[in-house]
C-alpha cells in the first residue's frame, strides 16, 4: 500500500461513505434503501462488465449467466438447511448442498468463485473469437447456464427457485463490496496491467509483438469480471429474497450492457453513474405503467412501456452520445479540486 | 423407434430446420454486407407473424393476402430499422451498431408488448395445410410438406437474385468491398436497404410459417428462433445463402432427433444450438462454407 | 574490409532453407540468412517478394512450412509471438500498429511490460513491489520516449501524431523490451530525404547504444545501401542474391529484378 495524501483523502472519504450509510435508516424510507442497495450492486456489476468490455474489449454478452451461478451458489449457502428440505419438492436436494450453511461473506466469495470456474471453463473456446461472434458465444453461454439451472433440480430447484433466501446483504455490505470491486478493478486497470489490456483492445497483434500473452491477459480479465459479476449476483439473490432460471435471461445481460454504455466504456466512474442514473430511472419509470390524472383525464396505466422508453433512451445514446456520459475519462481528486479551483477563479473574477 | 416414427421425425426437423433456414439467410445477407449482427431480425418475424395474426384474425382477409400483406410490412420495417438505427453507425466502430441492434430488437419487443399485450394469441390454421396424407404407414401432416417446399421456392428466388440481377451482383460486391463497389458508382446505401427488405421478407415469411406450425403468437416469439438462426448461418458460414441453408437444416435435424432418440434430454433442447456453436466456432471458425476473415499482418 | 557471413550455430539470428506456402501459393521459397551480433543487415526485393512474411515467420507468427529459424542456436520456429519477444527479438510493422487511444507514454510502457516480475494479483491487492516496479517502469519509458525526441509530446494521444514520430515511437516501444535483435519493417516509409538521413543515423546510434543487430526491410536504396552491412535480395519469394552494399548495386540479376529484362539486356550491348 502506498501512503500519500491521495490514499488517505480517498479512504476518508470511503469511510466516511460508509458511516453515513450505517445511519442512513434513520431518514430514507424502505424504499429508498431497497434503491439504494440496488444501486451499489448495479454498479458492481457494471463495473466487472466495463473491465470485460471496455478496457479489455471483449464484447461478453454472458454477464446474465455469472451473475445466476453467484445467485445461486449465494442462495445455497445462506438457506438454512431445514429450509431447504422443505422448499425442493420436485426432487430433494442432494448432498453437500443439502447440509450447505455458511456466513453471508463466505457465500458472496463462494458465488463470485463459481463464477470464476464457469468463466475460465467458457474462456478457452470463447475468447479465441472475434468480438461479434464472441458476443454471440457468451450470450450462448448464458443460455446454457440458465438451461442446467433449469434442469439440475436436485441442486437449484429447477424452474420453482429459491424462495425466502435471507436478507443478509444490507446497505453496508453491498457498499463495501461495490468499493472492493472499484478499488480492485481500477487498480488493474490504472497501472500499466491497464495499458496492456487496453493495448490489447486496440491492436492484438502489436500486443503480441509486446511480448504479452494475450490470451492469458484475456482470460484474467473475464474471470475477474466475471467473479464480481458472481459477487453481485450473490448481493442481488439476497437483497431480492427470491430467484428463479426466468430472471437471468437476456434482459439482465441488456440491463447490465447500459449502465456501461451510458456511463462510459472505459470509464469506471462512468459506470458507477451510469449505475446510478439508470437504477433510478428504472424505478421512476414505474409511474409511467401506472394509471395516473392528466389534466383532468384518466390515464391508465401501459405495462411494458417502462421497457419502450429504456431502450429508445439506449437507442438515444448509442446514436447521439456514443461515448456515453464519460466517455473514457475518470473523476479524480485532482480533476476534483482543478475543478474548484477554477470555480473559485472564476467566482473571484466575478466578483471583482 | 419404428420406421415410421423415424420418417415422422424426418419431416418435422426438416420443417424446423427450413424455418431456422429462412431466418438464418436474413442473417448471413446482413453480416454479408455490412459485418453486423442484425439483432432485431428474430422481431421482424415476429412482427410479420402478429400481421397474419391481425390480417386473417381481426380483418378476417384471405390467407394469401394476409401473408403478402405481412411479407410486405415486414420488409418496410426492416428498412426502416436500417435506416434509423444502422444508416448513422455505419462508420462508427462495429460494436457501436451491435448495440444499437440490441436496442432495436428490445424496443420492437416492448412495443409489441404495449401494443399487442404480452398474452400469446391464436392463430388461425387454414383447413388444407392441417388436413394428412396417408403414406403407407406414414401420415404426413400437409404443413409439415408445405414448409419445406415454401422455402425451396423462396431460396430459389433469392438465388436467382443474388446471381442473375444486377442488385445481386452489387450486394455480392459489396459483401466484398463496400468501399470499391461505391467508387463504381453503385448505390451501396439503397443495396443495402435493399439488402435488408429482401432479408426482412425472408424472415416474415418464416414468422408466418412458425405461426402455422406453433399456432400462437406473442411478443417474445422471436427471440429464440432467431438467436437459433443465427447459430444456423455460423454453423453454415456466415456470408453464405447455401451454407445458411444447409446450417438450418443440420440445426432442425440435431434439434428433433436428440430429443427423438433421448426424450430424457429435452429439457435441454434449447442448449443444443448453443454447444454446436461452440463447437463450429472452436473447431471451424468459418463455418461450413465460410471464407476466412482474418486479419493481414 | 570484407564481411563473412557465421555459421547458422554461431549467428544471433539464422534462417535455414525456411519455405512457406499458403495452399499454392509459395510465399517464401527456401530462403537462408544468417545475422552476426552487432551488424545491420537488409532485405530488399521487388512488392510482393515475401519480406514481410520473413519477417512474420522470424517474429512468430507463422511457422514455416520447411526450415528452421534458429535464435542463439535453439530452434524458434514453433514459439509464439509473445514467446519469441520474451527471447529478445523485438519489430516494428510497415503499417504502424499503435495502440491510437493511448498516450506516448503510455505505449512505451505497454513495451516495459514483457520484463516485469509483478503479477496482475499483485496490482490488486496493491503491494509495496508493485509501486515500486510501476515507478520503474514510468521512469523507463520516460528514458525511452526522449531518446526517440517524443519527449516534448509525452502526453499526446499516439494517433494524433505525425507519421514519423509514429515510426519513432513505435521503434521507443520496441526498444522497450529489451531486445538482442530488432526487425524493422520499412522504417523509412513515407520519409522525406532529410528525415530518411536522420533515420539512418538514429539506427547506427541504437545500435550501438543498446549492443542491438538490426535486420530491417526496405525500398528507400539510400538508406539500405548507407546503413546495412549486408544486404538479401528476395525476387517472388526466393533468394536471388546476397553479399555487401556495393556487390549488391552491381549484381545484374537484382538490377534485373528491379529493372525488368529490358534494361539489363540493354545496359549490355
Amino acid at each position: 500500500m502506498q501512503f500519500n495524501r491521495n490514499t488517505f483523502i480517498c479512504l476518508a472519504l470511503m469511510l466516511a461513505g460508509g458511516l453515513f450509510l450505517t445511519q442512513a435508516d434513520l431518514f430514507l424510507s424502505d424504499y429508498q434503501l431497497y434503491i439504494c442497495k440496488l444501486f451499489f450492486i448495479n454498479a458492481i456489476l457494471a463495473l466487472s462488465l466495463n473491465l470485460i468490455y471496455g478496457f479489455t474489449g471483449m464484447f461478453s454478452l454472458g454477464h446474465a449467466g455469472f451473475m445466476a451461478l453467484g445467485a445461486y451458489m449465494a442462495a445455497l449457502c445462506i438457506l438454512p438447511p431445514e429450509q431447504k428440505e422443505m422448499m425442493w419438492i420436485l426432487e430433494p436436494i442432494i448432498w453437500p448442498f443439502s447440509d450447505l450453511f455458511t456466513p453471508f461473506w463466505l457465500a458472496v466469495i463462494l458465488g463470485g468463485l463459481v463464477a470464476l470456474v464457469f468463466a475460465f471453463i467458457i474462456a478457452v473456446p470463447a475468447l479465441r473469437l472475434g468480438d461479434d461472434y464472441l458476443g454471440i458465444a457468451t450470450l450462448g453461454f448464458a443460455e446454457i447456464i440458465r438451461v442446467l439451472l433449469t434442469n439440475a433440480t436436485p441442486i437449484t430447484n429447477g424452474s420453482l427457485g429459491i424462495k425466502g433466501i435471507p436478507d443478509a446483504a444490507t446497505l453496508v455490505t453491498c457498499y463495501v463490496w461495490m468499493l472492493i470491486t472499484l478499488v480492485v478493478i481500477s487498480r488493474i486497470v490504472y497501472g500499466n496491467f491497464g495499458n496492456v489490456l487496453r493495448c490489447i483492445r486496440d491492436n492484438e497483434i502489436a500486443a503480441q509483438v509486446m511480448g504479452i500473452n494475450v490470451f492469458a491477459y484475456k482470460v484474467m480479465s473475464f474471470c475477474v469480471g466475471a467473479f464480481f459479476a458472481g459477487v453481485g449476483g450473490a448481493l442481488l439473490a439476497s437483497h431480492l429474497s427470491t430467484i428463479d432460471p426466468k430472471m437471468f435471461n437476456f434482459l439482465l445481460t441488456f440491463n447490465v450492457l447500459m449502465f456501461v454504455v451510458a456511463g462510459g466504456l472505459g470509464s469506471l466512474s462512468g459506470s458507477v453513474i451510469g449505475a446510478g442514473i439508470i437504477t433510478v430511472l428504472l424505478e421512476w419509470l414505474r409511474a409511467i405503467e401506472e394509471p395516473m390524472e392528466f389534466l383532468g383525464m384518466e390515464i391508465p396505466g401501459i405495462p411494458g412501456m417502462r421497457m419502450v422508453v429504456f431502450s429508445l433512451v439506449l437507442l438515444a445514446i448509442i446514436l447521439y452520445r456514443r461515448e456515453g456520459i464519460m466517455g473514457s475519462r475518470e473523476i479524480t481528486l485532482a480533476g476534483i479540486a482543478r475543478f474548484f479551483r477554477r470555480f473559485t477563479q472564476t467566482a473571484g473574477r466575478a466578483g471583482q | 423407434m419404428s420406421l415410421e416414427m423415424f420418417f415422422q421425425h424426418c419431416f418435422n426437423a426438416l420443417t424446423l430446420g427450413s424455418l431456422y433456414a429462412l431466418i438464418a439467410i436474413g442473417y448471413t445477407m446482413v453480416y454479408g454486407v455490412l459485418r453486423l449482427i442484425n439483432f432485431a431480425h428474430g422481431d421482424i418475424l415476429m412482427v410479420g407473424a402478429y400481421f397474419v395474426f391481425f390480417g386473417t384474425f381481426a380483418f378476417g382477409w384471405p390467407w394469401g393476402v394476409s401473408a403478402i400483406v405481412a411479407v410486405a410490412g415486414a420488409s418496410l420495417l426492416g428498412v426502416l430499422v436500417e435506416r434509423v438505427a444502422y444508416r448513422p453507425l455505419r462508420e462508427a466502430p462495429r460494436i457501436s451498431a451491435l448495440i444499437s441492434a440490441i436496442a432495436v430488437s428490445f424496443f420492437i419487443e416492448s412495443l409489441a408488448v404495449v401494443v399487442f399485450t404480452g398474452q400469446p394469441r391464436p392463430v388461425l390454421q387454414p383447413d388444407w395445410l392441417i388436413s394428412e396424407w396417408q403414406l403407407g404407414n406414414i401420415r404426413v401432416l400437409k404443413l409439415t410438406a408445405f414448409v419445406p417446399v415454401m422455402t425451396a421456392v423462396l431460396v430459389a428466388g433469392l438465388l436467382y437474385i443474388l446471381y442473375r440481377t444486377k442488385p445481386g451482383l452489387a450486394m455480392r460486391a459489396i459483401s466484398k468491398d463496400i468501399e470499391t463497389t461505391r467508387l463504381m458508382g453503385v448505390r451501396v446505401d439503397n443495396i443495402i436497404a435493399f439488402t435488408f427488405a429482401v432479408g426482412s421478407a425472408l424472415a416474415a415469411a418464416s414468422g408466418i410459417m412458425w405461426a402455422l406450425r406453433y399456432p400462437q403468437v406473442h411478443p417474445y416469439m422471436g427471440i429464440m428462433p432467431g438467436l437459433k438462426a443465427f447459430v444456423a448461418a455460423v454453423v453454415g458460414g456466415i456470408g453464405s445463402v447455401q451454407g445458411a441453408v444447409i446450417g438450418g437444416v443440420i440445426l432442425g435435424f440435431v434439434e428433433i432427433m436428440s430429443i427423438a432418440f433421448f426424450p430424457e434430454l429435452s429439457g435441454y433442447r434449447d442448449a443444443f444450438a448453443f454447444i454446436i456453436l461452440v463447437l463450429v466456432l472452436v473447431f471451424k471458425p468459418t463455418g461450413l462454407l465460410g471464407e476466412d476473415l482474418k486479419e493481414k499482418i | 574490409m570484407s564481411f563473412t557471413l557465421p555459421e547458422p550455430e554461431q549467428a544471433l539470428l539464422a534462417a535455414q532453407n525456411v519455405t512457406m506456402r499458403f495452399g499454392g501459393i509459395v510465399a517464401v521459397n527456401d530462403m537462408s540468412l544468417a545475422l552476426p551480433k552487432g551488424s545491420i543487415c537488409g532485405i530488399i526485393g521487388p512488392n510482393g517478394a515475401g519480406k514481410t512474411t520473413m519477417f512474420n515467420i522470424l517474429s512468430g507468427f507463422y511457422t514455416p512450412t520447411e526450415g528452421d529459424v534458429l535464435y542463439q542456436g535453439h530452434s524458434v520456429k514453433r514459439l509464439k509471438p509473445d514467446q519469441v519477444c520474451k527471447l529478445g527479438i523485438a519489430r516494428t510493422f510497415q503499417n504502424i500498429r499503435l495502440s491510437s487511444q493511448m498516450t506516448v507514454l503510455e505505449n512505451v510502457m505497454v513495451g516495459c511490460h514483457v520484463r516485469r516480475h509483478c503479477s496482475w494479483w499483485m496490482a490488486a491487492l496493491g503491494l509495496p513491489n508493485y509501486y515500486r516496479e510501476e515507478r520503474e517502469i514510468r521512469e523507463k519509458a520516460r528514458r525511452l520516449v526522449e531518446k526517440v525526441d517524443l519527449a516534448d509530446m509525452v502526453n499526446e494521444k499516439a494517433g494524433s501524431l505525425p507519421y514519423g514520430a509514429q515510426r519513432r515511437l513505435e521503434i521507443a516501444r520496441a526498444l522497450a523490451t529489451e531486445p538482442k535483435l530488432l526487425l524493422l519493417d520499412e522504417p523509412a516509409a513515407g520519409m522525406n530525404p532529410q528525415e530518411s538521413l536522420d533515420l539512418m543515423h538514429f539506427i547506427r546510434q541504437i545500435r550501438d547504444e543498446f549492443g542491438l543487430t538490426i535486420l530491417l526491410i526496405e525500398h528507400d536504396m539510400k538508406v539500405v545501401m548507407g546503413v546495412c552491412e549486408y544486404i538479401w535480395v528476395m525476387e517472388y519469394g526466393a533468394p536471388i542474391a546476397e553479399g555487401e552494399a556495393a556487390d549488391i548495386q552491381s549484381n545484374p540479376e537484382v538490377i534485373r529484378a528491379y529493372l525488368g529484362d529490358d534494361f539489363v539486356k540493354g545496359d549490355q550491348e
